[in-house]
């Protein structure tokens, strides 16, 4: 099955700024893994020491998030789409905070 | 450098007042020119999707959200380039807690809320070895 991986910019700088690529796979998993294979430096922004997807990457199939359905095994179709999606999150540090990070110059604001 | 509108500005300061004293967050929509500024075209407010208690200092962007976004900006030829979320009565500065949630690339604009009212905003970048976010200049897109 050829699908389309649907790249977040974050990752861009590891696909020569494609937003896109295809690949082939059955799986949202298989797919997920070829895009990774296709691109070496990519892997472990993707998964983590243990060959496991990092949790704070959501996969969807079309719309619908891996997740909400059988995981990485979810099956794709010919001509699907599979989005790479971060969580994001943070906030302010709960007791405090390490205060500001210096910029390129070593000042702190 | 980031390059925002007034308006979008505007609009950040708005719904950190409007959620103080919680966090507020939304997703940033823009273009990235030829010598790398990035210029926010639109904002996408969304709801702090983190547990109502833990909401004062804490924000979450669920996937579903950021897949929206990311699909409504493919469609104006634009990008998801970072994201915003305010700190109330807290300085305008990255946490621990945002650099260990952060991704290389975006860029993360952090909004102070002093007692109900919009302070200082800054641009925040993390670094690629994730080791430290670094403070990125702020410039008013006409």
């Amino acid at each position: 099955m050829a699908v389309t991986i649907l790249i977040p910019t974050a990752l861009r700088a590891f696909t020569d700024r494609k937003a896109e690529v295809e690949v082939e796979g059955r799986t949202a998993g298989e797919a997920v893994a070829a895009f990774a294979g296709a691109y070496p430096d990519i892997r472990h922004h993707l998964y983590d020491d243990a060959g496991s997807l990092r949790s704070f990457i959501n996969i969807y199939v079309g719309e619908k998030n891996v997740k909400d359905a059988s995981g990485l095994e979810t099956p794709v179709r010919d001509g699907e789409t599979v989005m790479i999606v971060p969580a994001i999150a943070g906030g302010k540090a709960l007791v405090r905070d390490s205060g500001a990070c210096p910029d390129d110059t070593g000042r702190r604001p | 450098m980031i390059l925002i509108s007034g308006d979008a500005e505007r609009h950040i300061r708005a719904e950190g007042e409007k959620c103080y004293p919680d966090e507020c967050c939304g997703i940033l929509l823009g273009r990235i020119d030829e010598n790398g500024r990035r210029r926010v075209e639109d904002i996408v407010p969304v709801p702090n999707a983190g547990r109502a208690e833990e909401r004062y200092h804490r924000f979450r962007i669920e996937p579903d959200e950021f897949m929206r976004a990311e699909k409504r900006a493919r469609l104006r030829d634009l990008e998801v380039i970072g994201f915003y979320h305010s700190h109330p009565d807290h300085p305008a500065v990255p946490s621990e807690h945002d650099r260990e949630q952060a991704l290389p690339f975006y860029s993360y604009v952090i909004l102070s809320v002093r007692k109900g009212a919009a302070a200082e905003i800054s641009s925040w970048e993390l670094s690629c070895d994730r080791a430290q976010f670094n403070h990125k200049e702020m410039g008013r897109a006409t």
